[in-house]
């Protein structure tokens, strides 16, 4: 297994530096600079920027600079934000992502796996036909739908939460979690309940019937924990997605996480800030796959048994 | 049934949850007006708070609360009023200013603000490396624009000095009758030397002199906390002069970027102020809350360039037949719907007193005759047109109206293009395009902050357009001292402007938010700039008698200053 993970990782290293490789190149080829204004820069003006920010060097030795500064760790000054390093947005941005990314997974999880296995339970009825069309609902409803709607009913109709903020009024961050993790939810609860009914049918929950156990040991302990494998192997690219595509929810209820600058930085050819949450994103992305590669050895013997000797 | 009880009970215990957090809590409006706290929404993450080194309208909102210039505007924007100086002096020649500062005025830490702080800080601005993009404002005094370009190195050549710590001289390059507006701009704001030398050179960029706890500024309000891309607090500045006019404790400024989540803080009672208004709500809030929604003329034009260096653009006919073509109130009722003024010169009317007699009309039949003698009668042979904005709901709601009165009127076939905002910028600045959006917004009250960008050397001239005699107009208005005169120069240029057209005007913007009825002391202004010194709040359910600004508002000695514009 240790030797899985420490080979997983060094893979990781070429992944990494190819998408800086591609990330830098495509910047520095999109037209406009990071300077760039409505009113005219004066010439002197933009030269003296473009010393200070080593953008007058040829771009191979841009590129160098920038990757000896990352690999220990600084990741260079902001373009947009002159008294900001990247280091210090990532620094600012990424706690409140990830929180919110959490929430909004946990939300997913309670109600996609509750709603799954309840379905899965009592196929063709009305508990199944009522979570599964919400949860078509649910992957059809975009973000920038769903949250105006929910801000409408909870927060200017009820009045019940606030509207838009993170950590500024109490119960401020409950809207954007079950926002961002709503679609998610709709995936767990069809996916939950796919590999449950697939269970459910197997010869070895008979055998567990037969033996005259309980119904709820049979569902909690065995059923789930083979029913539930697609679910985990959803939770590494889930979360990854779940952190990079905050931007539409961030703007929605104004939450100061990194998908804002994410996104932003490409725009406002912010060269630092762009390749600086790539890469963020990039590790993040390669670390929860492994993870969940992980946890799915551990849960499921068969994918261990390829693992360690495949 | 197990699990359909659970599933009950989660929900149960959701709502229940839910309602615990959030139910009737007490409204940041509400707790606002009671504390003396204002909520306001800023647009966006300021980039910086350094006046040297930011531009936008985002920062300078910030600066005008954490830093004051020698002079300021009137709440009304209609008049300069004595701030950091209390009084001056013009010489005959209006060469040469003579600034008093006050004896009172101190920096937030005590220190007294000196003479030599605005040297310092006018010194700094024009330092050639710390990249000021509005260094080019201070290009009105003696020598300042030889010293920022490095060809002086010696800053005792240029035009400021302090003969005392209460006095400032300043020498200009030529009479400037807007010169006392650009002391408003914040590339003319002091800072702190001791602070700002204390995290690096005067001239490094973004070093931490403007973090809480280490901002030192002179204006009424001081920096207490930066919470990035969350929020900013400024709290009263107890050392400040006019400390007694101040009436907010605090003033927290929200960075909200999208105009619809603004509106709906502003309908939950989360902001007293917004920085925009979504124009699709424009119709409701007139219908319903009108006292919330303050809609103002803006010192702004919304116009469309034209790339005169190539065909058929190059032809003033088409230039004119296009300009003729367009119906700009059908555009601005139909589509912006903010009540916008449809332009039919480049300078916003009643600029400072002046007013463009040349304007351009809406007449059909000219347009067609005109596209005809140019040799496209009917537009037949008219080689088409593309027109580029910058990617925008709003922009491409008004391209697309007029690309159908080209179309009806004039029977010319026009392309849409939308381009990504610094690539629009990079066409533009390359003369890469045919018809291009554009907006406008002036940076003192004077129809020359619009007028010297057409000239053949001004960086803001992008449509290869140049006309000497505009040019020798435009310098000789910058070197006329008597207003009426330099207002009938300016009248030949834009009356040479607006039969050339380099560019197309379509209408003034108007400034739009939404401001809750306890925030007193908010007034209408051109410049949309309001100063928060002069606001309070008030619960609205003990209203006072006027919105409208009384004479004990401003200190006495505001009144009696030698108001020279």
């Amino acid at each position: 297994m240790f030797k899985f993970i420490l080979k997983r990782l060094l893979q990781a290293i070429p992944v990494l530096l190819l998408v800086s490789i591609i990330t830098f190149l495509l910047i520095h080829a999109a037209p406009g600079g990071p300077f760039a204004e409505e009113k005219a820069v004066p010439p002197e003006v933009l030269k003296h920027l473009n010393e200070r920010y080593k953008l007058d060097q040829p771009v191979h030795v841009q590129f160098y600079d920038y990757i000896s500064h990352a690999v220990r760790g600084d990741l260079g000054p902001s373009f947009k934000y002159p008294g900001r390093s990247v280091n210090e947005i990532i620094a600012a941005g990424f706690p409140v992502t990830l929180e919110l990314g959490c929430y909004a997974l946990l939300f997913a999880l309670l109600i996609g796996i509750g709603s799954g296995v309840c379905a899965s339970l009592n196929p063709n009825t009305w508990q199944d036909y009522l979570p599964m069309t919400f949860a078509t609902i649910g992957i059809c409803l975009p973000a920038y739908v769903l949250g105006p709607l929910l801000v409408l009913v909870f927060g200017i109709w009820l009045e019940w939460l606030p509207v838009a903020g993170w950590e500024l009024i109490p119960g401020d961050k409950i809207l954007p979690s079950i926002t961002l993790g709503s679609v998610y939810a709709a995936y767990v609860a069809r996916l939950s309940r796919g590999g449950m009914l697939e269970t459910l049918s197997r010869d070895f929950i008979r055998t567990a019937r037969a033996k005259g156990m309980p119904e709820a040991v049979i569902i909690v302990r065995h059923a789930m924990r083979v029913g539930l494998l697609p679910v985990v192997s959803f939770l590494g690219p889930a979360l990854a997605g779940l952190l990079s595509g905050s931007f539409v929810v961030e703007t929605i209820f104004q939450v100061p996480g990194l998908g804002r600058y994410f996104v932003q930085g490409a725009f406002n050819r912010d060269y630092t800030l762009i390749l600086g949450t790539t890469l963020l994103f990039a590790s993040l992305i390669i670390v929860f796959n492994l993870i969940a590669d992980v946890m799915l050895a551990w849960l499921d013997p068969k994918v261990r048994q390829e693992t360690v000797h495949g | 049934m197990i699990t359909g009880n659970a599933l009950k009970a989660v929900l149960s215990a959701a709502f229940l949850f839910i309602a615990s957090c959030g139910f009737n809590y007490e409204t940041n409006v509400e707790s606002g007006t009671r504390q003396g706290i204002l909520h306001i929404g800023n647009g966006d993450e300021p980039r910086e708070l350094d006046p040297h080194v930011v531009t936008g309208r985002i920062e300078s909102d910030l600066c005008l609360a954490l830093l004051e210039g020698l002079v300021g505007w009137h709440p009304e924007g209609k008049r300069l009023i004595p701030a950091a100086a209390k009084s001056w002096e013009q010489s005959e020649d209006a060469r040469t200013y003579r600034f008093h500062l006050r004896e009172d005025a101190k920096w937030s830490n005590g220190d007294p603000v000196t003479a030599a702080d605005f040297v310092y800080s006018w010194r700094r601005a024009l330092l050639p490396a710390l990249g000021n993009n509005y260094a080019y404002m201070l290009y009105y005094i003696r020598n300042a624009e030889r010293f920022h370009q490095g060809e002086i190195t010696d800053f005792s050549q240029v035009g400021i000095t302090a003969p005392d710590d209460l006095t400032l001289v300043v020498e200009l390059e030529n009479p400037t009758p807007f010169f006392l507006q650009l002391l408003t701009h914040m590339s003319y704001y002091p800072v702190h030397q001791a602070t700002v030398e204390a995290f690096g050179a005067a001239d490094e960029r973004g070093t931490r002199w403007t973090r809480p706890g280490n901002h030192v500024g002179n204006g009424p309000f001081k920096l207490k906390e930066w919470v990035l891309n969350r929020s900013i607090v400024v709290e009263k500045n107890e050392h400040y002069w006019d400390a007694g006019t101040v009436k907010l404790n605090q003033i927290v400024f929200y960075p909200i970027q999208n105009a619809t989540t603004e509106e709906r803080m502003f309908r939950a009672g989360q902001l007293h102020i917004t920085n925009n208004m979504p124009v699709d709500k424009i119709a409701h809030y007139r219908q319903e809350r009108p006292g919330a929604l303050k809609i103002f003329p803006f010192f702004s034009t919304y116009y469309y360039l034209f790339n005169t260096t190539a065909t058929p653009l190059d032809q003033v006919k088409v230039r004119q037949a296009l300009t003729m073509s367009i119906d700009r109130q059908q555009i601005v009722d139909k589509i912006t719907k903010a009540g916008e003024i449809p332009a039919f010169s480049y300078t916003p009317p009643d600029t400072n007193g002046y007013t463009a007699t040349a304007q351009v009309r809406y007449d059909l039949e000219r347009a067609r005759a005109l596209l005809a003698e140019a040799g496209y009668p009917d537009g037949t042979g008219f080689p088409g047109l593309e027109l580029m904005y910058n990617t925008s709901e709003g922009h491409r709601r008004i391209a697309i109206a007029i690309q159908q009165m080209w179309k009806t009127n004039l029977n010319i076939d026009v392309t849409l293009t939308n381009q990504d905002w610094k690539v629009y910028l990079d066409k533009r600045d390359g003369k890469d395009y045919q018809v291009a959006r554009a907006g406008w917004i002036g940076d003192y009250l004077d129809p020359n902050t619009f007028l010297d960008m057409y000239t053949t050397s001004s960086g803001n001239n992008d449509t290869g357009w140049s006309h000497r005699r505009y040019d020798a107009l435009i310098a000789r208005a910058g070197a006329t001292t008597d207003q009426d005169r330099r207002f009938a120069l300016f009248q030949d240029a834009e009356s040479i402007l607006m039969t050339e057209l380099p560019i197309m005007p379509i209408y003034t913007y108007v400034s739009k938010s939404l401001v809750s009825p306890d925030v007193r002391g908010w007034r209408p202004n051109i410049l949309d700039i309001h100063p928060f010194k002069y606001i309070s709040l008030v619960p609205s359910a003990d209203e006072l008698s006027a919105d409208d600004l009384s004479a004990d508002d401003l200190s006495a000695d505001d009144l009696s200053a030698d108001d020279a514009d």
